[in-house]
């Protein structure tokens, strides 16, 4: 009769937790796996338009700050460094814990926006822009814009992705300040941990991609 | 018991997730240093492998890869393979259309039926 007293997080076309668990472990790794195909796309326009054209894309990236570009690769990582002690925290029953690194989590996502929107804010002022927006005159190569349209589809993309990475987190967070998550049942948490990762991973290759063209 | 909670999980140590976010800030330092000087093709070869590096300690450790089913490891690989065969073969288009198989002329024919009917 084990039927008759599941849990209330046990759906009942599943066996039991751990079932469940790994069915949604599965369902969010093939997930990732079309985000790497996504991100995947853009990093072939990149690599086409950077085999093109090699002397512009280092002419042109010496105009993005390295400075603000590695404050938001520590920030990045930190922030999913919380992530995953969040997760931990909720593993060992430590519910204030969890909110707290997700509270972290949360700001340093906010933080990252924050220094992208200075930098991309710079940008528009100086006219360094895709395609036909692109007015900026200070960079002596052919076709400048077309970097300029790699860097901010891809950063681009990546910014909605941690915007989503943002409501994710703060959706996880106000179920866990309501209790519905215990060391018996966090997969929301765990699953909004390997989004964040791989929004950090991402990142991870585009830094040296865009910032550190030797 | 055991059967309702999530799975059998492995709780990491603490100074595990510390170690990998110390490796990998010492990373980026490093690949932020190696970025000022110029060793012409090899600045992107360093870059790409340092960034591979860091890559695989986040999903190995903080995606916890290394220790959770391995068909979730084999689902990333794939993926990852997946990119390898759109990025490399699309760079042996661009790269060298033309040079492995020598094509002369024009790829369409001027003279084709459908141009001659549209006169």
């Amino acid at each position: 009769m084990e039927h008759a007293e599941h849990p209330k997080f046990l759906q009942h076309h599943f066996t039991d937790a751990e079932q469940q668990a790994e069915s949604a472990k599965l369902g969010m790794w093939i997930f990732l796996l079309t985000e790497i195909l996504l991100f995947g796309g853009l990093f072939v326009f990149y690599a086409i338009f950077r085999s093109w054209h090699p002397d512009m894309f280092y002419e042109a990236h010496k105009v993005l700050s390295v400075p603000l570009g590695t404050l938001n690769t520590f920030v990045l990582i930190t922030s999913s460094l919380t992530m995953a002690l969040s997760i931990r925290a909720m593993q060992l029953n430590n519910r204030k814990q969890t909110i707290w690194y997700l509270v972290a989590t949360l700001l340093l996502a906010a933080t990252f926006l924050v220094v992208k929107y200075f930098e991309y804010h710079h940008k528009f002022e100086l006219g360094q822009l895709p395609g036909r927006f692109y007015t900026y005159e200070g960079i002596n190569a052919v076709n400048p814009h077309i970097f300029f349209s790699v860097y901010f589809t891809m950063t681009g993309l990546h910014g909605i992705h941690v915007l989503i990475g943002m409501i994710v987190i703060t959706w996880v967070l106000v179920r866990t300040i309501k209790n519905d998550f215990s060391s018996e049942y966090y997969t929301p948490i765990e699953m909004t941990g390997l989004y964040w990762h791989l929004v950090d991973l991402i990142w991870i290759f585009l830094f040296p991609l865009l910032y550190l063209i030797g | 018991m055991s059967e309702h909670t999530q799975s059998n999980h492995h709780i990491l140590p603490l100074k595990v997730y510390l170690g990998i976010a110390g490796a990998l800030f010492v990373l980026t330092i490093i690949t932020v240093a190696v970025s000022f000087f110029h060793f012409g093709e090899l600045n992107i070869i360093v870059a790409l492998l340092i960034a591979a590096t860091k890559g695989t300690l986040v999903a190995l450790y903080f995606m916890h890869l290394k220790y959770d089913n391995k068909l979730y490891m084999t689902i990333f690989v794939l993926s990852l393979i997946f990119l390898a065969i759109f990025l490399g073969f699309t760079m042996l288009d661009t790269n060298f259309r033309g040079e492995i198989d020598v094509s002369e002329g024009p790829p369409i024919d001027q003279n084709a039926i459908i141009y001659e009917q549209q006169k």
